[in-house]
């Protein structure tokens, strides 16, 4: 293989203000990160413990084998939205290992609103199960939720992917042979309280868990009876009596025993048979990339040095070399099992289009994983382009990437733009998982050429009237429209809206892509077959 | 009938380390080898050295390395021309030797005559004090007038010892300092022999101040040749076990050192001593040394002779059984140096050295050269059964002082790294460190006088313990613990210091360990260290830590420079947590692996807390087990003679409520 002789001068002064200011952003993320993961605040926790209960993080630590890596999907979500906190969304969702098996943990956070589900909590609920369907996750909900947020009702509960969806997903995951375990540590009322009666095996914590689909108050109001919410839907009740639980537990830590010792009696099934290397680390330290990519996303980078601070060993055998440059196409190997990388070096041209349809044909019928590093202004625009048919260039690598069934992983490490998000397998095109840095942006066009686009537009509209555009007046207009580009581009309002599995710190970018890859291999390799390209 | 052709062939009646050292020297002289060995030693390391094996029979030593009549055979049909008996089992067994000499088969040691004189205590007293050899004097007579023993005494010398004839335990027993004393404590150890065993009768002993346990390796031929290869110091014995002996035996003027080497010879020839033996002297402070009895056979500390004479003992041995002269004359055998052995045992020091059984999962031992020796019959993945000597290894080094031997033993003590039992190596890391041994102030109770300083637990601190825990701990897979936009981190339960531990690891470019106590604050310990393979180094309040490490299960065995240190991991997840615990308070257990030799209940039996239940032997040892509380024995769940593993509930006792 060829080694990527990646030399950058650490002692630059371009590379100290890149790095600084990519510092400034990991930091910010950290700390926004470690906002969230004390949940609900000390005053919610406190009461939680007091309750004799484990905080969901501590349970999720509890749950999974020593020293196991959790890959936390979503840890923005909801960030900024509602008009309060909802850290995380009020739910923990994540890939680790339990028994050596890669499996999705999905948790309530009780201290957030009572782990009541708003729009963004189904939406994280959702794309868990979803991730765990792609990749053949088997399921483990740590059930502590009063069920849907009332007031969000209508976001929550009517449509297609709300509420009743988690169910549906359940039953078709169910039926497809992926584990599905339910652990009731607390509430599970109503809609909730089928995560457990859909599940494989269900456990209860005895005094703590309750199930059932009306609650005391409720219960009392339709029909007079009055009950205890530990006999209405108690573990003795449900463990002795009606059989909605199959596992009594004295406390959480018992019951996350007894979910791994469920993990322990489930087969581990063939996955992918993608053979394996010994891993190498990168040649250069990750923390380089800061200085190398920095913020500004209008300065350009070679994305070689940044591949080179991935892959084992810095290894890389580029395809297609000398031929549409700006689209950097070729294999390497990434904790020791082999990809393919598609990864943008400038904006795509029809060159470029047809070399990454070339290239991700190659990993299809090789069935090497596919890894895009997405920083993308859009495919180029203008006569000569339109006219030698860029369009259709285009058409191919997006048909290329639709039907790819490889495993998928999209990072977004600068901008993501227009169509040039659909050729480099943005959100739409199903990737296992994509993520962000915090230094990138995602819209349909950048701020600046918006507003360019809308000015422009205004301006030619009042010319036809006879009328001038101001200097004041396209200032007026211009400015909102770079804020709202500003604010709704940047990675917090993204994560915030599930548009990805998360931010991530560029320097843990091999960590997080290793374990997503190894997680993707719990699925049998699946045959690709493309549609029709545009010749 | 004498040969002078060298022997073709030997067989080896025993096992272990010591017919591991016999096969070594006869594979180098070219001769067969056969090895014998019993079920439980079918894969040991003699039995893959030797060129043949043959087995023997049952693990229990009666069952095989004691069956004189087996071996016999076995060596018949094998056609060995020889047999080496190593020592123990059936080295000094003169039915044996006569069995041998029967069969035509060369035994290699002294003949039944020289094995029944030494074998006897009393002959062989009177043999060497005929032979001019000097014992421990005293009076053993039936002339009790207080005149006459004063007279007695007077003639012995002070101090001496006063004991009553059928005495036991310290009783009747007095310590005369001088004459003047002497009626009055004559007087009250006949009493109190009258009273305890209605005997007033006494007898005189001279007292032995700190006496030093001194022998002398001797050589004979059957030629009418005798050597002496100079003299070994093994003073430092624990319940009158050898565990650290030294060549040559420090501070003896060259006039000693001649005086008692040549009564050695004199005393083997008087008996026509043939091949290896070893005459044990006690050796008074005052320079004074007295015959206590000689050994017909190799010791298992010969190779310290070897080390300071240049010479393969076994090899003379081989060489004498075949009729030759001795290798060498008195007058060419040179001392050169110091040589020191530590018997590396199976058995914790710090549970009255009771013996530990087990399998060695892991075993490191110190880098070899012509200066460290390791003698030993067993490898990695051995078992150490109840069966026979605990016994792992010896130690040997050579240099060319005292001072230099002893620092070069503790040093290779420090990198005889061995988990799956529990070992004597610290203990005799100290013993070889402690002052009174560096300035050689031995005597046999040199152990006994210091156990405050010895029998204690490695002690590394606490901070150093976790910290070194934590680095041994962190995978070598890149994304361990890995959190997103967080530290990575680990989990783990520890038990340092008799106490479990809840440490959250934060793994950066440096480590944090917060650790969870109950009833005590968190604590924060902030560290850097790496790991590579089994090696760690640990920086920590400016301080550098090297240690390896081991880990079997949750076990997690540390050597450091302090000692071997053993941390119990409790994960997260102990998964038997639903099916319950192992026992309830009335099962009775068996403490290790081994044999029940008694049981004093029977069911349905009340018993008080404190009464002996059952007898548990393993390694020669007996191991009572006493009621933890009182109540009735409901079931017994062996016989006696039965053999029990560790752990095997024995008995239970239907405790009474309080």
């Amino acid at each position: 293989m060829a080694t990527l002789n990646s030399q950058v001068n650490s002692q630059s002064a371009e590379f100290k203000a890149k790095a600084e200011a990519m510092q400034a952003v990991v930091a910010d993320l950290q700390w926004q990160i470690s906002k969230v993961n004390s949940g609900g605040g000390e005053k919610y926790q406190a009461k939680h413990l007091a309750r004799g209960k484990l905080l969901p993080r501590q349970r999720i630590e509890q749950l999974l084998d020593f020293a196991s890596p959790f890959l936390e999907l979503s840890q923005l979500a909801a960030h900024g939205m509602y008009g309060m906190d909802i850290p995380s969304a009020g739910i923990i969702c994540g890939v680790g290992l339990v028994q050596g098996r890669h499996c999705m943990i999905i948790a309530n956070d009780a201290t957030v609103k009572g782990g009541t589900y708003f729009p963004m909590t189904v939406k994280k609920h959702l794309r868990a199960q979803e991730i765990a369907q792609q990749n053949n996750l088997p399921c483990i909900y740590l059930v502590d939720s009063g069920g849907a947020n009332l007031p969000q009702q209508d976001e929550v509960f009517p449509d297609k992917q709300h509420f009743g969806r988690i169910f549906f997903n359940q039953a078709n995951m169910s039926a497809m042979g992926i584990p599905q375990i339910a652990v009731v540590m607390g509430s599970c009322t109503a809609g909730g309280a089928y995560v457990p009666a859909m599940a494989d095996e269900s456990i209860i914590v005895k005094q703590q868990g309750t199930i059932f689909l009306a609650g005391p108050p409720l219960v009392k109001a339709a029909t007079g009876e009055e009950v205890s919410a530990e006999e209405l839907g108690g573990a003795d009740t449900h463990c002795r009596t009606s059989g909605v639980a199959d596992h009594y537990a004295e406390d959480d830590e018992h019951a996350l025993l007894i979910a791994r010792q469920c993990l322990a009696n489930c087969p581990q099934t063939s996955g992918n048979s993608l053979a394996r290397k010994d891993s190498l680390p990168p040649r250069h330290p990750a923390e380089e990339i800061y200085g190398i990519v920095g913020t500004d996303l209008r300065k350009p980078f070679d994305v070689r040095d940044v591949i080179a601070r991935v892959v084992d060993d810095s290894q890389f055998d580029e395809f297609k070399a000398l031929y549409g440059t700006t689209l950097v196409c070729g294999f390497a190997h990434l904790d020791g099992y082999p990809i393919g990388i598609v990864a943008n070096n400038g904006v795509l041209f029809s060159e470029s289009a047809q070399k990454g349809a070339h290239f991700i044909e190659l990993c299809c019928q090789r069935n090497i994983p596919l890894v895009f590093l997405q920083n993308i202004t859009g495919f180029m625009v203008g006569k000569k382009y339109e006219a030698e048919g860029i369009a259709k260039h285009g058409a191919k690598m997006v048909m290329a990437v639709a039907c790819a069934k490889v495993p998928k992983f999209t990072i977004l490490i600068g901008g993501s733009y227009g169509a040039g998000n659909y050729g480099m397998c943005g959100r739409a095109y199903e990737p296992n998982f994509m993520w962000m840095w915090p230094n990138s942006r995602i819209s349909v066009m950048g701020g600046e050429q918006a507003a360019g686009v809308l000015t422009q537009v205004k301006r030619d509209q009042l010319a036809a009237r006879g009328e001038a555009f101001s200097a004041e007046d396209e200032a007026a207009m211009r400015d909102p429209v770079l804020a709202q580009y500003e604010e709704q581009g940047h990675p917090y309002y993204a994560s915030a809206r599930l548009w990805d599995d998360g931010i991530i710190d560029p320097a843990q970018t091999r960590d997080v892509l290793s374990m997503a890859l190894q997680a993707s291999l719990n699925k049998p390799e699946q045959e690709t077959r493309f549609g029709v390209f545009r010749m | 009938m004498i040969k002078n052709d060298m022997l073709k062939s030997v067989l080896i009646a025993n096992r272990g380390e010591i017919a591991c050292r016999v096969i070594s020297t006869a594979r180098k002289m070219g001769i067969r080898t056969i090895a014998v060995y019993s079920d439980a030693d079918a894969q040991a390391l003699h039995v893959k050295q030797a060129d043949e094996a043959w087995h023997l029979g049952g693990a229990a030593a009666a069952d095989s390395y004691l069956r004189a009549d087996k071996i016999l055979a076995i060596a018949q049909q094998a056609g060995a021309e020889s047999i080496h008996p190593g020592y123990g089992f059936l080295s000094e067994n003169a039915e044996f030797v006569a069995a041998c000499q029967a069969a035509g088969i060369a035994f290699i040691g002294p003949d039944t005559h020289a094995i029944e004189q030494m074998g006897s205590k009393s002959a062989a007293k009177i043999i060497m004090t005929d032979a001019g050899i000097p014992l421990v004097p005293g009076y053993h007579g039936d002339n009790q007038d207080p005149d006459f023993l004063q007279q007695q005494a007077d003639s012995m010398g002070y101090p001496l010892l006063i004991k009553a004839v059928a005495g036991g335990g310290g009783k009747g027993m007095r310590v005369v300092e001088n004459s003047a004393e002497f009626k009055t404590q004559l007087a009250g150890a006949s009493r109190e022999g009258k009273a305890s065993f209605s005997n007033p009768d006494v007898l005189l002993e001279r007292y032995l101040v700190q006496p030093r346990h001194v022998e002398v390796q001797v050589f004979c031929d059957r030629h009418g040749n005798g050597v002496y290869l100079g003299d070994r110091d093994c003073s430092a014995q624990r319940r009158h076990q050898k565990v650290i002996e030294e060549a040559p035996a420090p501070g003896l003027s060259d006039q000693l050192r001649k005086a008692m080497g040549e009564a050695a010879v004199s005393s083997a020839k008087a008996i026509q001593y043939v091949g290896a033996g070893t005459v044990e002297f006690l050796l008074d402070s005052d320079g004074s040394f007295f015959f206590m009895e000689m050994n017909t056979r190799l010791q298992v500390e010969h190779p310290v002779t070897e080390m300071v004479t240049g010479q393969d003992l076994v090899a003379w041995q081989l060489k004498v059984a075949s009729g030759q002269q001795l290798p060498l004359q008195q007058a060419d055998i040179k001392l050169q140096g110091h040589s020191c052995e530590a018997r590396i045992y199976a058995e914790d020091p710090l549970q009255d050295f009771q013996p530990s059984t087990g399998t060695i999962n892991y075993l490191q031992q110190p880098a070899t050269s012509e200066h460290v020796r390791v003698d030993t019959g067993v490898i990695e993945g051995d078992a150490i059964s109840p069966f026979y000597d605990p016994m792992i290894a010896k130690l040997i080094v050579f240099a060319e002082d005292r001072e230099q031997a002893l620092a070069k033993l503790d040093r290779s003590l420090a990198d005889y790294h061995l988990q799956g039992i529990s070992t004597n190596i610290d203990f005799l890391r100290r013993l070889a460190t402690l002052d009174d041994f560096a300035k050689a102030d031995l005597h046999t109770g040199i152990i006994e006088q210091h156990q405050d300083t010895l029998l204690v637990p490695a002690s590394l601190d606490a901070a150093t313990t976790l910290a070194l825990t934590c680095l041994a701990q962190i995978p070598q897979a890149g994304n361990a613990g890995m959190r997103l936009g967080q530290a990575s981190m680990l989990n783990l339960t520890a038990n340092i210091g008799a106490e479990d531990l809840r440490i959250n690891l934060q793994m950066s470019t440096s480590y944090t360990a917060t650790v969870t106590q109950t009833d005590a604050e968190d604590q924060v310990i902030n560290f850097t260290g790496q790991r590579n393979g089994n090696q760690l180094s640990l920086q920590l309040d400016g301080k550098t830590t090297y240690a390896s490490f081991y880990q079997h299960g949750l076990e997690l065995s540390l050597f450091t420079a302090a000692g071997k240190v053993q941390v119990n991991l409790k994960q997260a997840h102990v998964d038997d947590y639903a099916q319950g615990g192992a026992g309830t308070e009335g099962d009775i257990v068996a403490p290790m692996n081994g044999s029940l030799i008694a049981c004093m209940v029977e069911a349905n039996q009340q018993v008080q807390e404190g009464d002996a239940l059952l007898v548990v032997e393993a390694m020669k040892m007996e191991h009572t087990i006493y009621a933890p509380s009182a109540g009735t024995v409901t079931e017994i769940y062996y016989q006696v003679g039965d053999l029990v593993a560790a752990d095997a509930q024995l008995l239970h006792l239907e405790v009474e409520e309080a």
